[in-house]
């Protein structure tokens, strides 16, 4: 199967990572944005322990198409919360923001995990153990599709 | 053979001030001063300085270099606009500050119409344009060009935003007949500061169009050239300073404290990375070269304002005077700003304002720490600079040369266990410049590095072996 973009038009596109809240899992994190420049992305990687509003901030200034949040310790719900709002406020209405890692607490089913936070104005979320490809493979059709909406 | 002499001329905005400086021996000759006449004919201060200065010459020596700065009619007045406050917004200010520059404005985000009427009313020397990263938000810097455009701007503009929409952004200026033109993104990439390219950019747009607005250009044939505002000389004074020449070792990272009747300047010249492990640093990294400046913290222009802002009580208690005494000091400075103490006890009063201005702005410039919780345990987070190995730093401005305690007042610098969240120098070498040689030395620095350093060692002393009477040289920042 061929990817629906190719390395040009990846590398046109800026994607912003991080690790949201007061939260150090840093090292899956530096994984996936290393994976991701690797494909081509330009990527804007702000580490652990980032604000939600260094997301939106960084977004702005490089004009990024996707916020792709990270969270390891079981406080996603709550750092999380508002986030698209914040994101409308800041004219990034149209942005793709994705949310990955351990994003709550005990066991609970990801089918309601996921619904939760697609609630919450994410595009995609991605469950622990989601492999890097399967991320991009993901942001090559939603961001192909972004920009042929956008062209149509 | 005759020595290699060098002019100095500063125009400032209230006098004309000259020092002749024998460039093999490193030490002044005179000082001359006379009139600001900016407004008028700039030769005719610049008559009366030389006459005072051929007074105490006897003759005026065939100088090698003559060399001038001005903080004249306001000195370099700048607005910078960018996107986000604490990205391009912050970025390009600190350019426009480390260029020497008075900023009178600074603006981020997208700006209205009536914002723009309002700068081009404040009719500032220069526009310093940022916004975006190289590739990243063109939208605002473009609209934020149009509104500049159509608000008929009277200054040249430098753009210095992302680079994809740096050419139509100067198209959009040029078509409104306004001069414009284009340097580096202060921040190519996200969090990654370039500010020279600007400093660079003002610095040129300074000797070529500002000068001859300024009504200097008429003395234009007596000197080689005017180099740069004069803030910006005793910046390039402390860079050289802690960089070395050929014949010079480097200095190393230091911090410069000018103490004014207006303002209190802080130059740091240091990276300022972390000095202990384990720190993660966070927020925009400074510049090596970084000034601060301090509005509301000058000694005659707002001394009430250094009292309130380290609180009646504290200032009292520090000062030991009591609040009806420092009510009738800061009513008499108000009633004459030009005022110098008079007594033994303004003198203290002096001291005591001076202390709280040089702490208050050292803890605004350096950086500070936060600890923050996280599930792992705490985790120390940097902002700014971490200045606390800092070795050197020098004070210069009135009440340190003057004064009767530059230790004292110096000493407000450092590092204080009360407060040590803020990363000021924990054990420098405290010296005073009482010579105001930074400034000299900035100037001379491209065309005769090791003779400005020698000069620099000649004139820059240890704190507590100051000679209180020494005051052959005249403030150039008048």
């Amino acid at each position: 199967m061929s990817t629906p973009l190719s390395p040009e038009q990846r590398g046109n596109l800026t994607l912003i990572t991080g690790v949201i809240g007061a939260d150090t899992h840093i090292v899956g994190n530096r994984i996936l944005s290393m994976a991701l420049e690797k494909e081509g992305f330009k990527v804007v990687a702000l580490g652990a322990l980032t604000p939600s509003e260094d997301f939106i901030k960084a977004a702005v200034e490089t004009a990024a198409d996707a916020i792709l949040v990270s969270s390891l310790y079981g406080q996603g719900e709550l750092d999380c919360r508002g986030f698209k709002d914040m994101c409308i406020e800041a004219g990034l209405e149209d942005i793709l923001l994705y949310v990955g890692g351990n994003l709550v607490v005990g066991k609970q089913a990801w089918d309601d995990v996921e619904q939760r936070f697609v609630d919450m104005g994410f595009n995609r979320a991605f469950p622990p153990g989601t492999r890097t490809p399967d991320v991009v493979a993901m942001l090559d059709e939603d961001l192909y599709a972004k920009a042929k909406g956008a062209a149509a | 053979m005759t020595a290699e002499t060098a002019l100095l001329i500063d125009f400032g905005s209230t006098y004309t001030k000259l020092r002749a400086i024998d460039l093999d021996a490193g030490t002044i000759l005179g000082a001359g001063q006379g009139p600001s006449t900016v407004t008028s004919d700039v030769n005719v201060g610049l008559d009366a300085a030389l006459c005072d200065l051929e007074k105490q010459l006897g003759v005026l020596p065939d100088f090698t270099h003559r060399l001038a700065s001005s903080s004249a009619a306001g000195g370099l007045a700048m607005i910078t606009v960018g996107l986000v406050k604490e990205l391009t917004a912050e970025a390009a200010r600190l350019a426009a500050l480390g260029a020497g520059a008075k900023l009178i404005g600074a603006h981020a985000y997208k700006l209205t119409e009536k914002d723009a009427a309002a700068i081009a009313a404040q009719a500032p020397d220069i526009l310093l344009l940022a916004g975006g990263t190289d590739g990243g938000n063109e939208e605002t810097i473009r609209w934020n060009a149009e509104k500049l455009a159509a608000a008929k701007l009277g200054c040249p503009v430098i753009v210095a935003g992302n680079r994809v929409a740096a050419d139509d952004v100067a198209d959009t200026f040029r078509d409104a007949g306004i001069d414009v033109r284009i340097c580096g993104n202060v921040m190519p990439e996200f969090n990654v500061l370039d500010v020279e390219p600007a400093r660079a950019a003002i610095r040129d747009v300074f000797i070529e169009r500002i000068v001859h607005a300024k009504g200097i250009d008429k003395a234009e044939a007596r000197f080689d050239a005017v180099l740069m505002p004069t803030p910006a000389a005793v910046m390039e004074g402390a860079r050289l300073l802690a960089e070395g020449s050929d014949a010079y070792p480097a200095q190393g990272p230091l911090i410069v404290v000018d103490v004014g009747g207006a303002t209190t300047d802080i130059h740091s010249i240091a990276d300022g990375e972390a000095t202990e492990g384990g720190v993660i640093q966070y927020g925009l990294p400074e510049p090596y070269a970084k000034r601060t400046v301090e509005g509301d913290l000058g000694m005659r222009h707002n001394a009430r304002t250094i009292v309130e802002t380290v609180g009646l009580e504290n200032f009292a208690d520090e000062s030991g005077f009591d609040a009806e005494t420092i009510e009738s000091f800061l009513a008499a400075i108000e009633a004459d700003v030009e005022r110098l103490p008079s007594n033994d006890d303004e003198t203290r009063f002096d001291t005591a304002l001076a202390c709280a201005a040089v702490g208050r702005a050292m803890v605004r410039h350096a950086g500070r720490i936060e600890i923050k919780q996280s599930v792992t345990g705490p985790v120390t987070v940097q902002y700014g600079k971490d200045l606390t190995k800092i070795e050197t730093v020098i004070g210069t401005g009135g009440v340190l040369v003057h004064g009767d305690a530059p230790d004292e007042i110096l000493s407000a610098v450092l590092f204080d266990p009360a407060e040590a969240a803020s990363l000021r120098p924990k054990r420098p070498k405290l010296m005073i410049d009482s010579a105001y040689a930074l400034y000299a030395v900035g100037l001379l620095a491209g065309v005769a590095p090791d003779a400005a350093l020698r000069f620099a060692h000649n004139n820059i002393a240890a704190a507590a072996a100051n000679p209180k009477d020494e005051h052959h040289g005249h403030s150039p920042a008048a």
